[in-house]
């Protein structure tokens, strides 16, 4: 049974169709590329994904439940994860700040405890504070926790973003571009961590990238899209191969990406 | 930090017991000038509305200018109480709060999805029904106000009720519930994504803060004799605003030294109604173009502040745990 | 038939108090279309504007022609200078810090009028012999102030038409509303349209100012908080942003407070005014003419 899918999906806004008959199925563990020219509907998928937009029509099928028009954060607590193509941490806490409000959902203490503040307050609060701390440690991001995020460079900022959307502790995490803006080196880095976190969370992972490199050495599959209509999937070669996605986005695109 | 008494902890208490015990003292030996006795537990009072619009407008960005419909409902409600129905101050002073609360979710709960300017201008437009709804209820006096409310509010009521509001929405911001509440003035698409039911912490938040301005209103109503509906009107939520605005969006002590200077200033330009009201508008429109985060931005005033600016650091996370 | 006589009398005077509402809601609609600001101040510049009327009909014997494009002239330049100190600094900061910037403006020319002219209201003097046209065996009337507020309106509202859809400026202001950015990349004048367009908004607002001290025949120095207000709900009941959306709520809005004053009770207008507000922001927060636009994620 796949973990995540996605059955004729359809999105328009006003007259545009953003996406027409979007079909997708995900099963535990893959690590899956959506590809497409800007504009395509890629991130109107994840947007309708995480509950933010409703769609038109369909319905997404999640761990065996149907989460279609759920509200966003109902759905993060049903396991699904994202991080922004334009990255939106709260950029005026600190860094352990914002992995410890990713922990919110799961506190136990009311207001009334809070305000009081009696000891099971305390311990619960210290608590979450340690287990934010460690899973800091885990993204080297430890010695940054009072820093206030805006302050990290572009680079940690992403991975303070990729370490507070697993902080939910999801099943799925939709990652949309997070190469973008990056150079080479951190392509790199960032391919390798996302392939690590895979195992080490147990993940599933959807990733929209424009970069070639990143999405043809990481991903088993993928799928392209192309005017919200999915106009190929496959593995690597297949896509490579495959000349509507050549015609629609890859020409000028793969050379780049077999010399690497 | 986890001692529940720090050093830190230990000095507050001192010196609001020495704040506290001396003002008191001064007024059972009649050393205190009334007006200056006015003022104190007028900012008292005022503090209790600036650091309450804070929780909504500084901490959970919600931007709400209709604070003083929230006084008003605490007020009238807690003096037909004690006035109408006989009832204990104490009891009227829930009653007012309660009633406040009430009323602020049942407003929050369709405006809070509303957003910015919008979600100002509803406020606006609530603040100002109340009053309205003042006006035409004849019950309580309606325009020519509500007359023969017992004086109650003393300094001791005052300093401990604006004591507990400090200690409550302090608690409240420093935990979890809190930081779900600063998450949505962050981002509030990101917080939600996060797993954070962003109407229930906006609504929540609102509903707190007409709780206390309800109880300020109570304390107002026991103290004035007077209950006028046009005491209540959108000038009042400016004040509170401005003093929010000042202090610092985000900021309890900065509400606190904001609402203790501008009372100050409302007593010293008292016989100038109108030249205060010209100061403040240049001090909104200066903040704003010159330090839009106000004095103290969202930072917390300790006395560990002096201690690294003695030693030149920046970025002081003070009132980080 | 009394019934129909309250009916069109309240008509009657709602449509020339829509009028003045209408000329007031342009220059929120204006501004906000092309800044995304609630000019809080605007209602204010109304009140200059009566007064500047009012000084000059009385105090440099003025006719009435003359003294409107006095007052309009003046709050032209009133709205220009206030966009330039006061909302020009802050055009990239929060749109709440904008607000709180345009309430401190609104307080400022409040108070400020109220030391430069004192608070007492001045009677505004009748520049048009008082008669009536009537109706229905005299049951019904409308006044000589009530057409020419009519009147002036629809001027008013004819040439602003002309100027935003057939004049450069127009063009331009258009421009900018929709992408300021690109505006300035097809080498707009940001700056000037936006002057321009506060000037223009200003202008109408003063024109509404001498308006309503004929029909009121008085003013005060917070004459413009209430009206400043309600023609604020009527732009956005038209849809904030729309020009024809601000004639029409503000007509809209002048006929239901006359309805409820006429049917009801003149206290309860105001509360009537706002419960329009809220729920037109709750229902259909994009007004009559509004366009949707989502937040982009």
């Amino acid at each position: 049974m796949a973990l995540l899918a996605i059955g004729n999906l359809n999105m328009a806004f006003g007259g545009l169709n953003a996406l027409t008959n979007f079909n997708l199925e995900l099963n535990s563990g893959e690590l899956v590329g959506l590809i497409g020219p800007n504009g395509a509907g890629k991130t109107t998928v994840f947007n309708i994904l995480t509950g933010v937009y409703a769609p038109t029509a369909g319905t997404i099928i999640f761990n065996d439940e149907n989460i279609t028009g759920l509200k966003p954060y109902i759905i993060t607590q049903r396991g699904i994860a994202r991080t922004f193509q334009n990255i939106r941490l709260f950029s005026n806490l600190s860094v352990l700040d914002n992995v410890r409000i990713a922990y919110h959902p799961n506190v136990k203490y009311g207001v009334a405890s809070a305000v009081t503040r009696i000891p099971s307050f305390h311990i619960e609060e210290d608590a979450l504070t340690q287990k934010a701390i460690d899973f800091l440690k885990i993204f080297s991001l430890e010695d940054k926790m009072y820093e206030i995020a805006k302050n990290l460079p572009y680079g940690q900022q992403r991975r303070l973003e990729i370490a507070r959307a697993l902080a939910t502790q999801p099943k799925l995490l939709l990652l949309d571009e997070p190469a973008a803006g990056m150079n080479p080196q951190e392509t790199h880095d960032l391919m390798n961590l996302i392939k690590w976190i895979r195992s080490q969370f147990n993940l599933t992972i959807l990733l929209i990238e424009h970069d070639m490199s990143l999405v043809m050495g990481a991903c088993e599959r993928m799928y392209v899209l192309d005017y919200g209509i999915v106009i190929a999937h496959g593995n690597p070669t297949e896509i490579k191969a495959n000349p509507r996605v050549i015609e629609a986005y890859l020409g000028e695109e793969v050379p780049n990406a077999k010399n690497q | 930090m986890k001692k529940m008494m720090n050093k830190h902890t230990i000095i507050t208490i001192i010196v609001l017991i020495l704040l506290y015990g001396s003002v008191q003292a001064s007024i059972l030996l009649e050393t205190i000038n009334p007006f200056y006795q006015l003022n104190l537990i007028l900012i008292c009072i005022n503090i209790i509305l600036a650091v309450s619009l804070n929780l909504i407008n500084g901490f959970t960005g919600q931007f709400s200018i209709g604070h003083a419909g929230f006084m008003a409902i605490g007020a009238y409600t807690s003096a037909i109480m004690t006035v109408k129905l006989g009832q204990s101050f104490p009891l009227a002073i829930l009653a007012g709060a309660v009633a406040a609360a009430i009323v602020g979710f049942l407003i929050g709960l369709p405006t809070l999805r509303l957003k910015g300017d919008y979600l100002a201008i509803a406020t606006l437009g609530f603040g100002e029904i109340i009053k309205v709804l003042f006006v035409n209820f004849e019950y309580v006096g309606g325009a020519s106000g509500f007359h023969g409310i017992p004086h109650i509010t003393t300094w001791t009521w005052v300093f401990f009720i604006a004591l507990f509001t400090v200690v409550f929405i302090r608690n409240f911001i420093d935990s979890s519930h809190g930081r779900a509440c600063i998450s949505i003035r962050e981002d509030e698409i990101a917080a939600e994504t996060m797993g954070i039911n962003t109407t229930k912490y906006k609504v929540m938040a609102f509903t707190i803060g007409a709780f206390f301005a309800g109880t300020a209103g109570a304390l107002f109503a026991h103290y004035f004799y007077i209950l006028q509906p046009s005491n209540f009107g959108f000038l009042r939520s400016v004040d509170y605003l401005v003093m929010v605005v000042l202090g610092g969006l985000g900021s309890i002590t900065g509400s606190i030294l904001a609402a203790i200077a501008l009372t100050i200033l409302n007593a010293a330009l008292q016989s100038v109604a109108e030249l205060r009201m010209v100061i403040y508008s240049l001090l909104l429109i200066v903040i704003m173009i010159f330090r839009p985060q106000g004095l103290m931005g969202n930072k917390e005033f300790s006395l560990k502040m002096f201690k690294r600016l003695g030693r030149g650091e920046k970025h002081g996370s003070v009132g980080n745990r | 038939m009394e019934h129909m006589q309250i009916f069109f009398q309240q008509l009657i005077n709602g449509i020339s108090l829509g009028s003045i509402y209408a000329l007031i809601a342009l220059g929120y609609t204006m501004v906000y279309g092309i800044i995304k600001l609630i000019n809080f101040a605007h209602g204010d510049i109304y009140m200059v504007g009566a007064y500047v009327g009012f000084f000059a009909i009385t105090k440099l014997n003025m006719s009435f022609i003359p003294a409107l494009v006095a007052s309009m002239l003046f709050c032209a330049l009133l709205g220009i200078v206030i966009e330039r100190m006061a909302y020009k600094p802050l055009r990239n900061a929060t749109r709440i810090a904008a607000l709180i910037t345009a309430i401190g403006v609104s307080l400022f020319l409040e108070y400020g009028g109220i030391l430069i002219v004192s608070p007492q209201p001045r009677a505004f003097p009748d520049v048009f012999p008082m008669s009536k046209l009537t109706f229905f065996d005299g049951k019904v009337y409308m006044t000589n102030q009530q057409i020419v507020i009519f009147l002036v309106a629809i001027i008013l509202m004819i040439l602003l038409q002309y100027i935003v859809h057939r004049t450069k400026i127009g063009k331009a202001m258009r421009a900018v509303s929709y992408d300021q950015d690109a505006a300035l990349l097809m080498g707009i004048n940001v700056n000037t349209t936006i002057s321009a367009t506060f000037a223009i908004g200003s202008a109408l607002a003063g024109a509404a100012g001498v308006l309503v001290g004929i029909y009121y025949t008085s003013i005060s120095p917070l004459m413009g908080i209430i009206p400043g207000l309600k023609a604020f709900v009527a732009a956005v009941l038209g849809g904030i942003g729309s020009i024809p959306g601000a004639a029409v709520g503000g007509l809209l809005m002048g006929v239901i407070e006359a309805m409820v004053s006429g049917y009801w009770s003149s206290t309860l207008r105001d509360a009537v005014a706002f419960g329009i507000l809220i729920l037109i922001l709750i229902i259909k927060p994009t007004g009559i003419f509004g366009k949707n636009i989502r937040e982009k994620v």
